[in-house]
């Protein structure tokens, strides 16, 4: 199964719905790994969206690509990593009309980054869908050095860029799509709690 | 007052302080619409505004005091001057007739300080307005606002004839390329199904004008995927004329009987209860009062209260609502 309730949290903490078909000129999809699944079951509640669609998706070692070609949608890709999708979103997010619905699934950092790019673009984030599915790894952002750390699943865990002990918080920045990680042995460097698999 | 700068010009209470004005022009625009324009009278310039908002004017008629918001529509970079343009209704409750007829170059009047509930999201690509009639009035001071950035922006703008066309001529003179006018007489109107499709990712939609005209553009934008947060709409309903009523205000131990052309908020208000308000048009929520008791119907005329709490009971707005029954006891 790849649904996860999350508790309820801070008001900062991103929440996440199940995708709904709404009327519109176009439909993009973003998704990546388990995210495949929302789609799936999206176009099996409202299959005409498919002909209007342009799917985007990046597997992260997963093997929902020929499922979701098989909705048929008007537009398909399928990349490596976002790094690699993010120029064709981009590009999308400025050819696009109003009247385009996103529909974005997956993984936080995967939902967070496309939809900072959508508001980038101008458009309003509340008008956006999410849905989690898989991997509960959350991308974060050391707030000493501003490194971006991604697929950290554990708590607390070490920066990749400073290699400060970092605890995970749910303090949520819409714009960096990142969570914030916070020193955890400031006062009393080298006494870190053993680190722990993030909602374990 | 405590927490307030002492030089500070802000209103100690929102709604409350009073910009002292002189009546600096009047100029007639056409049959319907006159624009009146004031200047302060301790000669300073005005607060800053933008775009969008309105003031509440102050009109002394004899024993009766009236409060009508109009959109500020002078250049929000021009703070000497604040203009408004008031269209003439007869049938109205008499607010603008009273502009039109009494007041004068020179007359001393008050108005509220400016309140914006129409305002420009400035993190649009692009701003599509759509007018109808009088509804012209706040883009007009949007257009300026996002003439000095060099915003980009597009206006379609439905009036009844040329003849009435207000600022038609200002705006296509200047304008020419972003201004789009259709005249009801020559039987133009908007295609507004394909002004909507293909507007750039991250347009805003703007639309004021008659009730009609904002239902049709909500509609459609939503049925073609515009989401919510990019569409936006003011207007200001008049307080229309009831069966009179009587009110018990718990809180200031008073009863008032509510005229028959006087609102709720205006019969609170003539007791000298100090009541908040800002639009008096049943849009920014400012005067929602909680109901403690009542047996009669609601006639829930407000764009503020959800339906479920209309249904309830429990709130109203006495900017534009009404009661008809035995008993109504405010928390006030």
């Amino acid at each position: 199964m790849s649904t996860f309730e999350f508790p309820p949290s801070i008001r900062s903490r991103p929440v996440y719905c199940v995708l709904q078909a709404r009327p519109g000129k176009a439909h993009l999809m973003i998704a990546d790994a388990e995210g495949a699944e929302a789609l799936i079951d999206l176009a099996l509640r409202a299959p005409e969206l498919m002909a209007k669609a342009h799917v985007i998706y990046i597997p992260k070692a997963t093997d929902f690509g020929a499922a979701l070609k098989a909705l048929n949608p008007a537009q398909y890709y399928e990349g490596p990593s976002y790094s690699a999708a993010v120029s064709r979103i981009k590009r999308v997010f400025l050819d696009a009309s109003m009247g385009l619905q996103i529909y974005l699934s997956g993984t936080e950092g995967l939902m967070g980054q496309a939809l900072s790019e959508a508001m980038q673009a101008g458009y309003d984030h509340t008008a956006i869908q999410t849905e989690h599915r898989g991997s509960l790894a959350r991308r974060m952002q050391c707030v000493h050095c501003k490194g971006i750390t991604e697929d950290v699943s554990n708590d607390p865990f070490q920066c990749s860029h400073c290699g400060l002990n970092l605890f995970v918080r749910d303090h949520y920045s819409r714009r960096l799509a990142a969570f914030q990680g916070v020193c955890i042995d400031a006062e009393e460097p080298g006494n870190v709690p053993p680190s722990k698999e993030l909602y374990s | 007052m405590t927490g307030t700068a002492p030089n500070s010009t802000a209103p100690k209470t929102v709604g409350a302080a009073k910009l002292a004005v002189r009546v600096s022009a009047i100029t007639t625009l056409n049959a319907l619409v006159t624009r009146f324009e004031f200047q302060r009278i301790d000669g300073t310039d005005f607060p800053t505004f933008s775009g969008g908002a309105h003031t509440v004017v102050e009109m002394m008629d004899g024993e009766k005091k009236r409060l009508n918001p109009y959109s500020l529509m002078s250049d929000p970079a021009e703070l000497s001057t604040y203009a408004i343009s008031v269209r003439r209704d007869d049938q109205g409750r008499g607010g603008s007739l009273f502009m039109h007829q009494k007041i004068k170059v020179g007359d001393e009047m008050a108005l509220s300080y400016p309140v914006n509930l129409f305002v420009l999201d400035l993190r649009a690509r692009k701003h599509l307005f759509v007018a109808g009639g009088i509804g012209i009035t706040p883009f007009l001071a949007q257009i300026k606002q996002l003439e000095a950035i060099g915003g980009n922006w597009e206006l379609h703008y439905s009036c009844r004839s040329p003849d009435l066309g207000s600022y038609v001529d200002e705006l296509t003179e200047n304008y020419p390329h972003a201004t789009s006018v259709y005249y009801d007489d020559k039987k133009q109107s908007i295609d507004l199904d394909n002004l909507l499709d293909g507007q750039p990712f991250g347009t805003h939609l703007y639309v004021c004008g008659p009730k009609g005209m904002i239902d049709w553009v909500r509609k459609t934008a939503t049925a073609t995927g515009w989401p919510q947060a990019h569409v936006h709409h003011e207007e200001f309903l008049a307080p229309q004329p009831g069966r009179p009523f009587a009110v018990r205000l718990k809180k200031s131990e008073l009863t008032v009987e509510v005229g028959a052309q006087e609102s709720l908020l205006e019969a609170i208000e003539r007791l000298g209860v100090d009541a908040p308000y800002l639009c008096r048009g049943g849009a920014c929520g400012q005067c929602e009062t909680d109901v403690l008791d009542s047996d009669g119907t609601f006639l829930h005329r407000d764009h503020w209260l959800e339906d479920d709490e209309k249904e309830s009971g429990e709130k109203i707005m006495p900017c534009v609502s009404r009661f008809e029954g035995k008993i109504l006891v405010l928390n006030r």
